[in-house]
């Protein structure tokens, strides 16, 4: 078992079936992203133009920094219900501070984030130290952060939000285009991410305390400490998402947000992440966001009705698990 | 509200608290527990009669339009002397939390009901607890069959839209190369059909004819509507009228505009009368709404809900709650009203 987990974790794998196997959930989303973007190139001059690219960047930011911590969590074999319930809760505190409570509003940002973050450490202490499945913690916390959510803000949205809170939807010019600082800090956080996951000792242990917390922990890894710090990672994470979101809508918006759990799990397994723990890759999240994100504004472009486009979403969601499935099986 | 396939999935596992029973209602249980044990109940329990209970459904606690509602069902309750329960469903689509809340109220003794019906899959519901002497009446959309509750008391959608159909149409009389973007709530949604038909009837046009442009589902919030603007532009620049289910929709159909510096010259009409609706109406986001009227629709309801239980008169057929188009910008041959008359009537 340790032999295994060391070999697949340090990248040399024995068998050529497992290296064609990581090869497929790597690059298979990266090529499904290059189908997607040749299709809809070839059906409508209108997609790839760099406006609308920079569009597609703006639109997907959000949900990216989400799936960042999501893919940590599903890194640990768990899961995370709260992020979209949690990043709304966290908009509302941070807004309503600022403009109804006149807080500063560096403070109030810094608020909105912590609350955040508190969230994801009361995620992380439920799933540690009482050890119940992560499923049912952060269901119970969706609940929690969107009552929250709807008796703060009494169902009205804040608007007239100053200026450093919005930050991250102003734009800056680049290549004959305009990108927002939004879209760059999710890239940003992606990169750093990645770094942490592949290049440290802590990174490495969130890996191993994935693919099999008996064997990690046998090793020396402090599996509970790993799973503690991924969860409040995430829900820091959701703070800065919290941000971005409000920077791109201009408001303190109560009904933001509710659909964005499942977005950001499905952006997580499309990016070739398994659902089982252990396996995957931040940058992969970063390609499977931008997979969905390129399929929502592609068909709206075509003029194809929103329920297909869930319809398109199902089967990707599908094709990917059936992959990372597939590969498994082969693996063992 | 806006119910989308995924959506559905989540909100179906992340299970929001569907039905509440308000502090009074209680109280109310309490009162009724202690008389029926036959204990020596406090003098001010036994000498009142027993309260009326009066419950209302709303499709979800989550929007402004059915929690102004709840409120206004609140206070009427409270000047009635009326016990009331709320329940709500999960979303705009949750017929099946709708239908627990409403069995639910029946069991602790509702003498009516008030129901926003999501969908014809609460008529069984409603029809079996008629049988059981509850009055039951459909507030802001019928149920369907339309007769399957005791009353309807709404806003008439259709008219809502069809008078900023009939308001868009006039204001761009006489120019040329009109694009139009429409912007739903959800697939499937009752409401959101007859206000997209009222719009297109008011505007002169029919589906698929070649001036709409885009066609998209904002899911009757501002953060979806915005993304789905966006697209909208980039298929076609051109877009000059925007018709919205909502004013969340239209605050972020005129965000998009916005970030592309396309805000002016493009007209947005709405449906609701929200305050901060007919805030964008006064600061000139949006051109005009048509203003609906949920406290009046929760009034009635519970002074009809009282009536019948204290003195057994059913109330029948269907009560139009008012629809009035606000703009500061009127056109001739639509009768309209100022932001003035909008703000001391509006609900949010």
């Amino acid at each position: 078992m340790l032999a295994r987990l060391r070999w697949t974790e340090f990248g040399r794998d024995p068998g050529a079936a497992i290296a064609r196997a990581r090869l497929i959930s790597t690059l298979g989303p990266l090529i499904a992203l290059l189908l997607a973007s040749i299709f809809f190139s070839i059906r409508t001059d209108r997609f790839l133009t760099t406006e609308n690219l920079s569009l597609i960047t703006q639109q997907v930011a959000v949900v990216g920094v989400l799936a960042i911590g999501q893919t940590l969590i599903i890194l640990t074999a768990g899961v995370d219900l709260s992020c979209g319930a949690v990043m709304a809760f966290g908009t509302i505190v941070m807004t309503k501070l600022a403009v109804t409570h006149g807080v500063n509003p560096f403070l109030a940002i810094a608020l909105g984030i912590g609350v955040c973050l508190g969230f994801g450490v009361l995620n992380g202490l439920l799933v540690t130290v009482l050890r119940l499945p992560p499923f049912i913690v952060t269901l119970g916390t969706l609940n929690i952060a969107f009552a929250l959510t709807h008796i703060t803000s009494n169902e009205e949205t804040i608007a007239n939000l100053p200026d450093p809170v919005v930050f991250f939807g102003n734009t800056f010019r680049f290549a004959g285009t305009t990108i927002t600082y939004g879209s760059v800090l999710a890239v940003a956080l992606t990169l750093i991410t990645w770094f942490v996951l592949t290049k440290t000792v802590g990174g490495r242990h969130v890996y191993a305390t994935g693919n099999n917390p008996d064997a990690a922990r046998l090793a020396g890894v402090r599996t509970r400490r790993v799973l503690l710090a991924v969860y409040a990672t995430a829900g820091l994470l959701y703070g800065i998402a919290a941000l971005v979101l409000v920077g791109r809508t201009g408001v303190g918006d109560p009904q933001a947000g509710q659909s964005a759990n499942l977005d950001s799990i499905t952006a997580v397994v499309v990016g070739g992440t398994s659902l089982f723990g252990g396996r995957g890759s931040v940058l992969g999240t970063l390609v499977g966001t931008l997979i969905v994100g390129i399929f929502r504004n592609g068909l709206q472009l075509l003029g194809v009705a929103a329920i297909y486009q869930f319809l398109i979403t199902g089967v990707l969601v599908i094709l990917a698990v059936a992959v990372d499935q597939l590969s498994r099986r082969r693996q063992a | 509200m806006g119910s989308s396939g995924l959506r559905r999935t989540i909100e179906g596992i992340g299970g929001r608290p569907r039905w509440r029973l308000s502090a009074g209602a209680f109280s109310a249980v309490a009162v009724l527990v202690t008389a029926g044990c036959g204990s020596s109940a406090t003098p001010a329990a036994s000498a009142s009669p027993k309260p009326v209970i009066i419950g209302l459904i709303t499709k979800t606690d989550a929007n402004p339009f059915f929690v102004k509602m709840r409120q206004g069902a609140e206070r009427e309750a409270l000047l009635k002397g009326a016990v009331l329960m709320t329940g709500a469903g999960k979303d705009s689509s949750d017929a099946a939390g709708e239908v627990t809340a409403l069995e639910n109220m029946v069991s602790a003794g509702a003498k009516a009901i008030l129901i926003t019906p999501d969908s014809a899959g609460v008529t069984a519901a409603v029809k079996k607890a008629r049988s059981q002497g509850v009055l039951v009446i459909a507030l802001d959309s019928p149920t369907d069959p339309v007769d399957a509750a005791d009353a309807l008391f709404a806003t008439d959608n259709k008219k809502a839209g069809q008078l900023i159909g009939q308001y868009a149409k006039a204001a761009e009389a006489g120019k040329t190369g009109i694009k139009i973007a429409l912007f739903d709530e959800a697939p499937g949604s009752t409401v959101g059909k007859l206000r997209h038909d009222g719009f297109l009837l008011g505007y002169g046009i029919a589906d698929g004819d070649p001036q709409i442009v885009c066609v998209a589902n904002g899911g009757g919030n501002q953060t979806d509507s915005q993304t789905q603007m966006e697209n909208c532009l980039t298929k076609d620049p051109g877009i000059n009228v925007v018709y919205t289910i909502n004013e969340p929709s239209a605050f972020g159909v005129y965000k998009a505009l916005q970030n592309r510096g396309k805000q002016n010259g493009v007209l947005i009409v709405s449906v609701d009368g929200g305050c901060t609706g007919v805030g964008g109406v006064k600061d000139g986001r949006i051109a005009a709404t048509s203003q609906q009227y949920p406290l009046n629709m929760a009034k009635l309801g519970v002074d009809a809900g009282v009536d019948f239980a204290l003195n057994g008169k059913r109330v029948s057929g269907y009560t139009d709650t008012g629809v009035t188009l606000i703009s500061d910008k009127p056109v001739s041959g639509v009768d309209s009203k100022d932001t003035t008359f909008g703000l001391a009537n509006c609900w949010g």
